[in-house]
């Protein structure tokens, strides 16, 4: 799935400069715990949390995820965005709940992946 | 195996905000490297691992990462309260954090499990009131 389909189905907004391009997802996870997260093995992921702390990022960055989401109408701190900027991530914030962010996303084929 | 170099790094206690810094810059050089894709990232995770538990457990520390043509060692010592029982930490979900910690987005008792799931080898040693150190090494051809 293409972030521009990501941002779509999840009526989410972006908060950060990084361009979508033509980024392809192929699986997602969803955790506020970051070790939770980390445990998710698969590449080209998406990350769906409501912890709004820079942390989510630099765990994305571990994981060489592309686009992390921010579900139930979480907003982004300042030192969250400046970080995802520099390491070029994806953030996008939606009003939806965890489960159906998750729920949509995975409706519209995107699968939740292998742990590794 | 030589060596192709060494990095050191302090890692500062309860310095959440900066947390995960010694991480990003030991994937990078690691990325400079040239090393595959797979290696990196769980070279990264399991040294993220260890280094947050170094901020919000240990009171801080060192890192140390020597890298080899074809493995990383990651050497995590902390002089924080040490792990009475090592077995008992390293059972998935098993977790000391307060909640402050898990506001934070950490303390699911995943931490060393998953440092440990990352690695070729670990070695933990901890002493109470003296602290613990980690030694990861995980191999590029693995």
């Amino acid at each position: 799935m293409k972030l521009d389909q990501v941002l779509e189905v999840l009526e989410a907004q972006i908060c950060t400069d990084a361009p979508l391009n033509d980024i392809e997802i192929l699986a997602a996870c969803g955790s506020d715990l970051m070790s939770d997260a980390l445990a998710f093995g698969e590449n080209k992921g998406l990350l769906l949390t409501g912890l709004n702390n820079p942390q989510c990022i630099r765990t994305a960055e571990m994981m060489d995820i592309h686009c992390v989401v921010l579900v139930r109408g979480k907003e982004p701190d300042d030192a969250l965005v400046t970080l995802a900027n520099e390491k070029e991530i994806v953030v996008m914030r939606t009003d939806f709940s965890m489960y159906t962010s998750c729920g949509r996303l995975y409706e519209a084929g995107l699968s939740g992946g292998d742990i590794s | 195996m030589s060596q192709v170099l060494t990095q050191k790094y302090v890692v500062g206690a309860d310095d959440f905000a900066a947390a995960g810094a010694a991480s990003a810059a030991v994937k990078k050089t690691l990325k400079q490297l040239n090393f595959p894709v797979d290696f990196i990232r769980r070279a990264s995770i399991a040294m993220y691992e260890g280094e947050i538990n170094m901020v919000i457990h240990g009171g801080g520390g060192v890192a140390s990462v020597e890298i080899y043509e074809d493995c990383v060692k990651i050497i995590l010592t902390d002089k924080g309260p040490g792990i009475p029982d090592i077995e008992q930490a390293m059972q998935e979900g098993y977790s000391t954090a307060t909640d402050s910690i898990r506001e934070l987005g950490f303390g699911a008792g995943m931490g060393l499990p998953n440092i440990k799931k990352q690695s070729d080898d670990f070695e933990i040693t901890s002493e109470v009131d003296k602290g613990t150190t980690l030694i990861i090494t995980i191999n590029s051809n693995s």
